[in-house]
Formats: structure tokens, C-alpha cells, sequence
């Protein structure tokens, strides 16, 4: 019982450390995949994000170069959106935790006692799945639309201005990048929620903790490496995101995000550099701000 | 709760008409206890005889379903564990893995905001003899470190119950003893209430002054070790607490200092002030270390009992003594232990023997004999619920 602490400690010992040439094959066709689709398209990336035009060309023509004002170019057209993606993203991310996080208790913590519930709300978690992301978010446009039921009971009942509108707000996007990614936060959050041992938790309160004291000193540092993995697979994803944000889902004209400044860029205005250049800065942001935030939370051992 | 002072000394634990129902079936049926303050009180009883949800019920992790719970004369029925002074010991330690050994024992202190909880931990690690290593976390100590890791973080608080949940219960034979010693030094020298769970009657009998011995969901017998051993009340209580020779036969004269029972034509005589029943069938007993082993038969003497001859089926020797089983007819089996003074034991297997017992060392039950198996069955508190229920279906249906 007792000991069983131990097994963990001892795990990792255990693990075989002599190199062997079947592991060495067994990763060969992983390591394949990445150099081809990871590392190539990266290396390009880059190289794109230098090109110049190439004088008296057509649109869209580029020549290698090592144009790196390419970069202060983006930044000052496209600081604004820079700014909003992270915003949208950050804003999204706290939403779908506050929601998350009851919901992951409720299934792994309070529902224990009922397997049933748990998994009935297990399936419910996940059911959106079983339709396409584009779906869902096309579904929501409608459902928050002017002329939708929700919005005209709204506006019925004085709760909107009769000429407001939802759709195409900065709160309609971070309302879909909230919904779109609440599985993300919850599956992890849920998944350190279910082995959380209750027997701490009495124990806090044995020792004076009032319930509230007991989740913050207790349960969410047991669970923070549920909520580090939770945040990561949404906030990644929901910086970068362009569905929501785009005029043709739930967004407008002054809500767009960096993704379809990139969309623009590569497939509208082509100018394959600036989109580059655009692509390696949220990356590196992402880079950055996610590697401060684990090392702040305490969970390197995530990475 | 008094936020920011430790309790002045132990206080006294007083259970009234407690009653526990969980769904299905009663822990508790209806206790009462008192425990005064300062003492070391253990409560003693086989796993689901409803030892732990007492303990439970007293943190306040458990509400009682009647009945009231006062803790140094203040009724503390309805206040949340974390409102209580009382502390426990988890059987599990229950010590929070993502806090160092420190702050693991400063964390009471601290959510009672009292001064300066570091140097206090420090302290408690010093009684427990852990200091060195005060800034591991508990998964990298071991058992009994954490074990006393647990300790430390429960009476670094000072509070007026410490509740120990068989918390020895992960600990190797020579660790335990040394455990149990240490427990009892530092309830010497701190003078708390302790009360003490555990299922092992060595422990205690070793550390505690009073001993209740628990048997499904009521107390069947409370004194100080010796009492409890040398003069058990129950059967139940003769054969948890050690080995019983129990004998069952009628009454077949008294004088008046003592009694004697008629067991199938052999005649056993108890002192009337050690027997809880003077009358009728009665269920008599002796300790086994209380025979005597003879080879040949013993000559009939007033204050002595005699019985044989019998045949030696069994004969174990576990170091300081022997355990001899003897077959006599028309009584069933008899256990003697023999303190092993010479080498080799004093007759092999299939000798003949007769055992003889001063007539002060026997006891008489307070048990119906008959109602009681001679030996009766570990119940669990799932059986307890099955017969409840069997009784509560048969009362419904004469009605």
C-alpha cells in the first residue's frame, strides 16, 4: 500500500537502457516521416520567408534572397493581429480551463461512485467529435446569427440593442475557439483528475484546510500536469486558428487573426514571404510563451 | 476553531448514542464512550468490526447518523473536520506527495496561521528523529519514515485528540516494536489524548491503558490490557484478545468463594468473583500459559484443576515457548503453552498427559453459551447487514 509510492520512483530506473538496433528500426520509418514532412517543409519555410521579388516579374515570383526586412514588414503591417491571435488565444484558453475544470471533476472526482454517469458524460465530452469541425462551427454561425431564435429572443427581450449583432464580434470568436477546444482542456484535465487519491484531500481538512484552501494547495497542484497539457492542446491550436476568426464563420472584418492573414497571404495576395515570414513568427511566439509558462508552472518533465 | 493557538493539553472524547448507517448496513449499532483526557486508548477489533468509522466519525470525515460526539465537553457534532481540534494519522499517511517532508508537517500550522510554522516543523521533525531529511518528498522516504512523517505532521498541531489509524499497519515486525515504543514516549512527553485504531492485540496491549475491544459495531469489553486478558468478559473477547481454553457445562455446586461447573463428568472450579454468570450453563475458561503439563496424573488437591487423560495431537514450538495441542476425551481440545526452560519439549506427539490449572487463574463468560460459537466467526460489517436484513424481512412479514 504504502509502498506502491515507490513504484513510480523506481520505474524509471528500470527502463532499458541498452541500445539496441531493433529499437534503432523500429524508429527508423518515424524519423523518415519527420525529415520529410516536418523538417523539409520547415527548412523551405524559412528559406521562403527570405525570397524577393524578382524584379519584373509576374505576382507571385520570387527569387532566393536574404531579405530579412521581410519580417519588419509583417510585424508593422500585421502587429495588430499578431497582438489579437495571442489575446483571442489566451482569453480562450482561461475560458475553456474555468469550464474544463469543474466538468473534468465532476467526471473523474464526483462521479466515481457512478461508473455509468462517468462515462455517459465521458461520450458527451467527446460526442462533437463525430462532426466536422467546420460543420460545428458553421452550425454556431447560424445559431448566433441575426435572424437566429437565439438572438431575436435576445433582442426581444431588450437583453441586446435591436441593431447589435453577435456574429463577426471578437466575443463570437473567442466564444468558438472556447467551444471548439473544451475536449482538448477537459481529456487531460480529466484524465490527472480520475487518479487524484481523496484520501489527501481528507487529510487536508484534517489539518485545518477549509475546502477552498484544500483545492488550491491540494487538488490543483496534483492536477497541474492535466492543466499544463490541457492549456498547451489549446492554446496552440487556437492561436493559429483561422476558422473561427474568418468573415466566412464566426468572425469579421476587424477580428481577424494571424492564421488568415497567412491564408490571405498565400492563397489570395500571394506573397508566399510575408505569409512565411508571418508563419515563423507565430511560431517562435508560441515557442517562446510556452516554454516560459511550463517552466513557470513547475512541469518540465511534460516536454 | 481557535485560529492561531494550539489546545492547552489533551481533552476528553465523549461519543453518546452513536449510531452509523451507511446504505445497505450499520457500522455502529449504538456506542457509548468515554475516553478521559491524557490517555492512550486503543480500539481493538477484527477488519469491518466498525473500528475505523468510530475513528472517522470522531475527525469528522464521517457524520454519525445519531448520537453526538463531544470533544473536552464541547458538542462537536455538526463542525467540519477542519473545525475540529483533532488530528489524525492516516492508515495510508495520506502525506501529499507534490510538498516536501517540511512543509508537509508545517501545512496545519500554517492554514491555522500560527507563527512561525518552519521552526515548529523543524521541531516535530526532531521528536520523530527526521530532520535530515526535511526537504525530501515523502515518496522518496521510506515506510516507516513516512510513517512517522505522519506523525510528526499530526502533533506538530498540538491538538487536544491525536487519532492514530492502525497506522503501524505497513511496518515490519522490529520496526513496529520500535514505532510502538517511540508512540509511547511521545504521548508521555506531549500528554495528549491518543486514541488508537488497530486490529493487532500485541500493539495494544503494549502501548495502550485502556483497550475496548470492538466487535461488530459495539464495544464488548473496555478496561486496562491486563484486566481484559487476565479476566475476559465474552468469548468473543477470550479469543481475540490471545488464545482461551473454554470450557461450557452447568453449574453443578457453589461454595462461597467459588463455583463449579460439571463438563460432560469433569468437574472445573472458578472463584465465584471472577465468574459473570452463577447459574445455569456457563461457558469457563483458562489462558493456555496457565496449564501445567503432567506425564503422569496429578494428585487430586483442593484449588487446583485437573483434567486427563488426554493425547498430545500437536506440538509447535515457536521459540520462547510451546504450543501443545491435547485431545481429552469428552472435552475437545485443549491448548497448553510451555515456557521452553529446558531443551526439547516435554512429551512428543501421542503421549499421554494430564493438565492442571490453580483454580484463581480461571474466568467465567457473561456469554448465553449456545448463542455464541465457541469460537465464533470473524464477521464482517457485510454479514452484519445480511442478518440485519434477514431480521428486519422475518419482523416484516409477522406483522
Amino acid at each position: 500500500m504504502a509502498f506502491s509510492a515507490f513504484a513510480t520512483g523506481t520505474a524509471k530506473e528500470q527502463a532499458p537502457r541498452r541500445k539496441s538496433r531493433i529499437a534503432l528500426l523500429l524508429l527508423l520509418p518515424g524519423i523518415l516521416y519527420l525529415m520529410l514532412f516536418f523538417l523539409v517543409p520547415l527548412v523551405s519555410l524559412v528559406i521562403t520567408s527570405f525570397q524577393q521579388p524578382i524584379p519584373f516579374g509576374d505576382i507571385g515570383e520570387y527569387q532566393t534572397a536574404f531579405k530579412w526586412e521581410n519580417y519588419v514588414d509583417v510585424v508593422n503591417t500585421y502587429g495588430e493581429h499578431i497582438f489579437r491571435s495571442f489575446g483571442y488565444a489566451i482569453l480562450a484558453t482561461i475560458f475553456a480551463l474555468l469550464f474544463s475544470y469543474p466538468l473534468a471533476y465532476f467526471i473523474g472526482v464526483t462521479a466515481r461512485r457512478w461508473p455509468l454517469v462517468q462515462n455517459l458524460m465521458l461520450v458527451l465530452v467527446i460526442a462533437p467529435f463525430f462532426i466536422s469541425f467546420l460543420l460545428r462551427t458553421l452550425a454556431w454561425k447560424s445559431l448566433l446569427s441575426d435572424e437566429s431564435f437565439v438572438i431575436s429572443g435576445l433582442k426581444a427581450l431588450s437583453l441586446m440593442a435591436p441593431d447589435a449583432h453577435f456574429t463577426g464580434t471578437p466575443a463570437a470568436v473567442i466564444f468558438g475557439l472556447t467551444y471548439n477546444f473544451i475536449p482538448f482542456m477537459t481529456l487531460p484535465l480529466y484524465s490527472t483528475l480520475e487518479r487524484l487519491d481523496t484520501r489527501l484531500l481528507e487529510a487536508g481538512s484534517d489539518l485545518y484546510s477549509k475546502p477552498s484552501m484544500t483545492f488550491f494547495k491540494v487538488t490543483v497542484p496534483l492536477s497541474m500536469s492535466g492543466i499544463v497539457s490541457g492549456v498547451l492542446l489549446t492554446f496552440i491550436p487556437a492561436a493559429g486558428d483561422y476558422i473561427n476568426a474568418s468573415r466566412d464563420f464566426l468572425g469579421g472584418t476587424g477580428t481577424q487573426m494571424i492564421g488568415n492573414v497567412i491564408e490571405s497571404n498565400f492563397l489570395v495576395t500571394l506573397n508566399y514571404p510575408a505569409a512565411a515570414a508571418l508563419s515563423i513568427i507565430l511560431m517562435a511566439v508560441i515557442l517562446v510563451m510556452v516554454t516560459v509558462y511550463v517552466k513557470r508552472s513547475g512541469t518540465e518533465d511534460l516536454l | 476553531m481557535a485560529s492561531g493557538t494550539f489546545a492547552e493539553s489533551g481533552a476528553d472524547l465523549e461519543l453518546v448514542g452513536i449510531q452509523k448507517r451507511f446504505p445497505g448496513f450499520t457500522a455502529i449499532e449504538h456506542l457509548d464512550l468515554t475516553i478521559p483526557a491524557g490517555s492512550f486508548f486503543a480500539l481493538l477489533g477484527p477488519s469491518g468490526c466498525g473500528k475505523t468509522t468510530t475513528l472517522r466519525l470522531v475527525a469528522g470525515l464521517e457524520d454519525p447518523t445519531e448520537g453526538s460526539i463531544l470533544i473536552g465537553g464541547k458538542d462537536v457534532t455538526k463542525l467540519k473536520p477542519f473545525q475540529r481540534q483533532v488530528n489524525t494519522v492516516f492508515q495510508s499517511y495520506a502525506l501529499f506527495p507534490h510538498m516536501t517532508v517540511l512543509e508537509n508537517v508545517a501545512f496545519g500550522l500554517r492554514r491555522r496561521k500560527i507563527e512561525d510554522p518552519i521552526g515548529k516543523a523543524h521541531e516535530a521533525l526532531v521528536l520523530v528523529e527526521l530532520d535530515h531529511l526535511a526537504t525530501r518528498k515523502p515518496q522518496q522516504l521510506s515506510g516507516g519514515q513516512q510513517q512517522r512523517v505522519a506523525l510528526a505532521r499530526a502533533i506538530v498541531n498540538r491538538p487536544a485528540l491525536l487519532l492514530l489509524d492502525e497506522p503501524l499497519g505497513a511496518l515490519d515486525l522490529k520496526l513496529r516494536r520500535q514505532m510502538q515504543l517511540e508512540l509511547k514516549s511521545i504521548q508521555e512527553e506531549v500528554g495528549l489524548t491518543f486514541v488508537h485504531v488497530t486490529h493487532d492485540q500485541e500493539e495494544a496491549m503494549t502501548m495502550a491503558d485502556t483497550v475496548a475491544v470492538m466487535n461488530k459495531g459495539e464495544i464488548e469489553q473496555l478496561g486496562a490490557p491486563e484486566e481484559l486478558y487476565e479476566l475476559p468478559r465474552t468469548a468473543f473477547v477470550a479469543n481475540f484478545l490471545g488464545q482461551s481454553n473454554l470450557f461450557t457445562g452447568h453449574v453443578s455446586g457453589s461454595t462461597s468463594n467459588s463455583i463449579t461447573v460439571d463438563v460432560e463428568g469433569t468437574k472445573i472450579t472458578i472463584p465465584t468473583k471472577r465468574a459473570q454468570r452463577h447459574k445455569g450453563e456457563v461457558t469457563v475458561g483458562v489462558r493456555p500459559e496457565k496449564l501445567h503439563l503432567h506425564k503422569n496424573a496429578p494428585k487430586k488437591e483442593a484449588g487446583t484443576n485437573s483434567l486427563g487423560p488426554g493425547r498430545i495431537i500437536d506440538v509447535s514450538f515457536s521459540g520462547v515457548s510451546t504450543q501443545y495441542t491435547i485431545a481429552i476425551p469428552g472435552i475437545d481440545k485443549v491448548t497448553v503453552f510451555q515456557q521452553n526452560t529446558t531443551f526439547g519439549p516435554l512429551a512428543g506427539e501421542g503421549a499421554e498427559v494430564w493438565v492442571s490449572w490453580d483454580v484463581d487463574h480461571g474466568f467465567g463468560l457473561e456469554d448465553e453459551p449456545g448463542a455464541t460459537p465457541r469460537f465464533p466467526a470473524d464477521a464482517d460489517t457485510a454479514s452484519i447487514a445480511v442478518q440485519k436484513r434477514r431480521a428486519l424481512m422475518s419482523e416484516l412479514e409477522e406483522s
